[in-house]
């Protein structure tokens, strides 16, 4: 793994009226990483994606992507960049291909038919091109939105709770897929998830955040023994509800 | 901007409406029903006046296809971006490399093409029930349908621009809009039946002056350049206000996430 950073997140802040949803917010991304972001229900991740995305603009703090400035090479930083999630879907009427196939062209895929193919027989949803997107089952969709997410080869994938509606062997394959393609190419993932065996399984790092701060942050076994905990899901519980003990440092 | 991305978008659009029989027979449908209702209106006014009233009349009959033109490059680009919301897609467009002016024009040329469609059917149909032509309007036609065209695409930026800012809520704009300005924008009537005030009003529009420049052509066979100047010159007004608007409801969405939520709501 070169150690080259792909993102660079630096003071990063959202404030909603009163509410400071992401709080001065740092970290960074390397190439070929895959980094967990972990908190409890509107502890800020997906505002921290958004903002990534370019579709939230922060209150504050500074986003660099590709060592540039992503307010600035807008267009040119989100083509290398990918993103899915559970929120998000494509038009339920059109057929599969035909929502793949608007999204590569978007994105300038060269070999768009062959790519799609291959993306949708390594999801096992080859059977399932013509079909119309509508009537795909929320798993289905949601290897259909991997899909759309890996059509450019992005070097930064965003996932916001990816396997959240997989069964347990398909999201199994998913971490496995992901996994390789961080191997073969270097991808780089930031990842939300509520599920702690794919967090504990597919990142390198976590960054813990609690009401939008960053309270922890490392390799997922060294955060787990830093607070003296068995496992991912037990540390998740224990930040979730004494986060502001472990803010304040007066614990541990 | 990249006119590569805007084709892609103006496909997805045609895919769109490729798949629904609903959407396809809309362009169609509304536009006959009113024909038939403003030509026999025409029909029976004439009969009534027993062939003393003018031929004049039959302005009737191109008042009502000029503002289904209007009508229509309007809803084609509020309706393309309601599209996106309903199937939760806005996200999956602006997270990826497009910008908002592509997405808009894409919305546009699509809408054109709608117009486009709706235009011929119209004008062959008026022809054969009510043999009327509007190609009598000769060269004018071009610079008619032009600034109404203009006109669409400004008050789709604008009802775009509101929905994006106060969401769904304010949807049924999206119908709405052009019908706030039908009673000014005397459409099948002359400007000079309004009471004074109202006149005012009514020039401020640039469709106003196309309507009125219509039916000078219809009684005169000639028309005063002055309305298609004005026309031209509020439309100009009226794109860049538009623009403006547009730009600054896409900034605020930024600033509110109101992108991602949009469709959810
Ligand atoms: N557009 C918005 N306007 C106002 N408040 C918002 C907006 N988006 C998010 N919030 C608030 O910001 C906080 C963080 O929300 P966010 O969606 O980032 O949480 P999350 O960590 O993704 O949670 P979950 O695990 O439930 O997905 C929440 O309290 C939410 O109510
Ligand atoms: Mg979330």
């Amino acid at each position: 793994m070169s150690s080259d950073v792909i993102l660079r997140v630096d003071e990063l802040t959202k404030v909603f009226g009163d509410l400071v949803a992401v709080d001065r917010l740092s970290f960074s991304l390397s190439r070929g990483e895959i980094v967990g972001l972990l908190g409890a229900n509107g502890a800020g991740k997906t505002t921290a994606l958004h903002m990534i995305l370019g579709v939230l603009r922060p209150t504050s703090g500074r986003i660099e992507i590709f060592g540039r400035d992503l307010h600035r090479h807008r267009i040119e930083v989100l083509s290398r960049m990918n993103f899915s999630s559970v929120d998000v879907n494509l038009p339920a009427n059109l057929r599969v291909w035909q929502n793949l196939w608007i999204f590569a062209k978007l994105y300038g895929v060269q070999d768009t038919w062959s790519r799609m193919d291959r993306l949708l027989e390594l999801l096992e949803i080859g059977h399932l091109r013509n079909a119309i997107t509508g009537h795909l089952s929320s798993g289905e969709q949601t290897r259909l939105n991997l899909c759309k997410a890996l059509l450019n080869d992005p070097e930064l994938l965003l996932l916001d709770e990816p396997t959240s509606s997989l069964d347990p062997d398909i999201a199994d394959k998913v971490r496995k897929l992901l996994r390789r393609i961080q191997r073969e190419r270097g991808l780089s993932i930031l990842y939300t998830s509520h599920n702690m065996r794919d967090i504990e399984e597919v990142c390198d790092r976590i960054l813990f955040i609690h009401r939008g701060r960053l309270i922890a942050e490392g390799p997922p076994q060294r955060v787990i023994q830093q607070f003296r905990h068995r496992n991912l899901e037990e540390l998740f519980i224990h930040i979730a509800r004494h986060g502001e003990v472990v803010v304040r440092g007066d614990e541990v | 901007m990249s006119l590569h991305r805007v084709w892609i978008l103006v496909l997805r659009y045609v895919f769109i409406y490729r798949r629904s029989w609903v959407r396809m027979l809309e362009i169609l449908f509304w536009p006959t029903m009113e024909l038939l209702v403003w030509g026999y209106v025409t029909r029976f006014i004439q009969r009534a006046g027993q062939g003393e009233l003018p031929h004049l009349i039959t302005f009737l009959i191109g008042a009502m296809i000029f503002w289904d033109i209007l009508y229509r490059s309007q809803q084609g680009i509020t309706l393309s971006f309601l599209e996106d919301v309903w199937t939760r897609n806005l996200l999956n467009i602006f997270c990826g490399p497009v910008r908002l002016a592509e997405y808009i024009l894409g919305a546009f040329l699509f809408g054109l093409l709608r117009v486009s469609v709706t235009l011929v059917f119209l004008i062959v149909l008026a022809w054969v029930l009510y043999q009327f032509d509007l190609f009598a309007l000769g060269f004018y036609l071009v610079p008619f349908v032009a600034n109404l065209l203009v006109l669409g695409l400004a008050l789709g930026m604008m009802t775009t621009a509101i929905i994006i800012r106060y969401g769904q809520g304010a949807e049924a704009l999206a119908w709405g809009v052009p019908f706030l300005i039908q009673p000014f924008a005397a459409v099948f009537y002359p400007v000079s039946v309004l009471p004074k005030p109202m006149q005012v009003i009514a020039y401020a529009i640039p469709c106003t002056h196309v309507f009125e420049g219509m039916r000078e052509v219809i009684r005169s066979g000639a028309m005063s350049w002055s309305h298609l100047g004005w026309a031209v010159g509020l439309n100009v007004i009226y794109l860049a206000v538009a623009m403006w608007l547009l730009v600054r409801m896409f900034n605020v969405a930024l600033d509110h996430g109101l992108i991602a939520k949009l469709g959810t709501e």
